[in-house]
């Protein structure tokens, strides 16, 4: 393990561009995707330096995304490093496979470029692709630039393939926001992302004639609740290694990563909850605030599955009073999945502060500081006991 | 079979191989769907010529063959699907009812 930082080299490119150089530098054996927006830039990147023999990757052209995840799901079986990426209905056509790729422990990387599902069809952001997939025992990583999207994809490969992990990783960036827009962030030589992700020697593997093995077996109603057991504890234990891989890479990079990030938090007696791109418009408010004497701070989730609830609940213990913002709705529920989660993990805690939801930025809507504005006035009314927290969410910039 | 699953049905959940792969190749053997059937196949022997089509097309590989003949069907394995008696040729393979309730 490298003592000293790396040398940064620093560049200027969309996070797809920086997403698909960081699958160059991982070289997989295999990836299977299917174009989509606003995931095709990484896909089409990745597919010329396959064309210019730049990586050693079998490109598998498959006809949609149900089959992009079916063939990533037969090589990683088969014993393969395997990557793909998506967005959107693509997510959703591979919903099937999603399951059971993790069921069957395969450490599949995959990209989701965040981008609201159908309908009406919309191209641009917001995270109901990603969190309708909570479910389906996948690490989920969400990143706030596209540094972080670089940096997530290296570390994915790690956490997946971690012989106590053993599960497929989704790493979530936000379409076109971060997926198209040229960003200035540091990378590392291709060959300390090589000798950062080594090699992969699976244990299990369908290649190895030497050991023969069924993989997807039918589970009888005996074996079926022990699977899932085990794949429980599994995910829940892939939460020490995020910590433990992001440390290993922080010394390598320089970035230092956690479950997530607090910004300003340990003095706030009000907490904004956001992830992906909002995170920066929220800290712009944040310090605006700051600056006008309110006490307020940022808690960005970065590991979303796995749910660090225990975590997340001592780190906003001491404030008075809680916003969270999701970038998708749970219809039906009392508001979004973050919102959901958080609320849960406090419940037992008995110091906790006043919680409040909100859903913003719905098929790319613009969420711009005015905003979050309302939010931190919205909570200062809260903190000060003026209003009780609301029941119901709020639709932040929706036209009544 | 090299993988002892006597007791499997009680194991704890850290016993059972990771992702339900099962570490042996082969083992659908042990799994006798014989049962499932309603109908078996029976084969005239005056009738066949042994040209194999049964064989090739059986989705349950339960047309045994020696030396290149019909040998036998594997009763223990066949879930009387018919393919066999549609396919073949000479008609010398005919379904029975294996009786109970019909």
């Amino acid at each position: 393990m490298a003592k000293t930082v790396a040398k940064a080299k620093t560049v200027a490119m969309t996070g797809n561009a920086g997403c698909a150089l960081a699958m160059k530098q991982i070289n997989p054996d295999v990836v299977a995707a299917y174009p989509i927006t606003p995931q095709t830039t990484i896909v089409e990147e990745f597919a010329n330096y396959v064309a210019n023999g730049q990586v050693d990757t079998e490109y598998v052209n498959v006809e949609s995304e149900h089959s992009a995840m079916s063939a990533c799901i037969g090589a990683s079986a088969a014993g393969a490093r395997v990557m793909t990426t998506t967005s959107s209905q693509g997510l959703a056509l591979m919903w099937e496979e999603l399951s059971i790729a993790s069921a069957m422990r395969l450490p599949i990387v995959m990209h989701n470029v965040n981008r609201a599902l159908s309908g009406p069809i919309n191209i641009h952001c917001d995270h109901s692709d990603s969190m309708g997939a909570r479910d389906m025992g996948w690490v989920q990583l969400f990143s706030e630039t596209a540094q972080e999207a670089y940096d997530n994809t290296i570390i994915a490969i790690r956490v997946a393939e971690h012989e106590d992990v053993l599960l497929p990783v989704m790493v979530l960036h936000d379409g076109f926001i971060t997926s198209h827009a040229i960003d200035r962030f540091d990378v590392l030589d291709d060959d300390e992302v090589k000798r950062f992700v080594g090699e992969y020697t699976p244990k299990r593997a369908l290649l190895n004639i030497d050991e023969p093995m069924t993989f997807g077996p039918f589970a009888m109603p005996a074996y079926y609740y022990e699977q899932r057991k085990a794949l429980r504890v599994a995910l829940d234990g892939a939460k020490d290694i995020v910590i433990e891989v992001s440390k290993e890479y922080g010394e390598l990079s320089g970035r230092a990563y956690g479950l997530f990030e607090e910004y300003k938090l340990d003095d706030a007696e009000i907490g904004i909850i956001v992830l992906g791109s909002t995170a920066g418009t929220a800290k712009y408010v944040i310090d605006k605030m700051r600056a006008a004497g309110v006490k307020i701070g940022l808690l960005k989730p970065r590991l979303f599955r796995p749910f660090p609830s225990a975590e997340v609940a001592s780190a906003l213990s001491h404030l008075k009073a809680v916003a969270v913002m999701d970038r998708a709705d749970s219809i039906g529920a009392l508001g979004g999945p973050v919102y959901l989660e958080v609320k849960a993990a406090l419940y037992n805690s008995a110091k906790r502060p006043a919680v409040q939801g909100y859903v913003y930025g719905l098929g790319g809507r613009d969420t711009g500081p005015d905003q979050i504005e309302t939010v931190v006035s919205d909570m200062q009314k809260v903190a000060a006991g003026e209003e009780a927290p609301r029941e119901a969410v709020t639709l932040l910039g929706v036209k009544e | 079979m090299k993988w002892d699953i006597k007791d499997a049905e009680s194991w704890g959940w850290q016993k059972h191989p990771m992702g339900a792969t099962i570490p042996e190749a082969g083992n659908a053997d042990y799994y006798k769907t014989g049962g499932w059937r309603t109908q078996k196949p029976v084969r005239d022997e005056k009738k066949c010529t042994d040209c194999l089509l049964c064989w090739i097309n059986c989705p349950d590989s339960s047309v045994r063959v020696e030396g290149e003949k019909f040998a036998s069907f594997d009763y223990d394995h066949c879930k009387g699907c018919g393919i066999c008696a549609k396919v073949c040729a000479p008609k010398a393979i005919a379904m029975q009812g294996e009786g109970g309730e019909e």
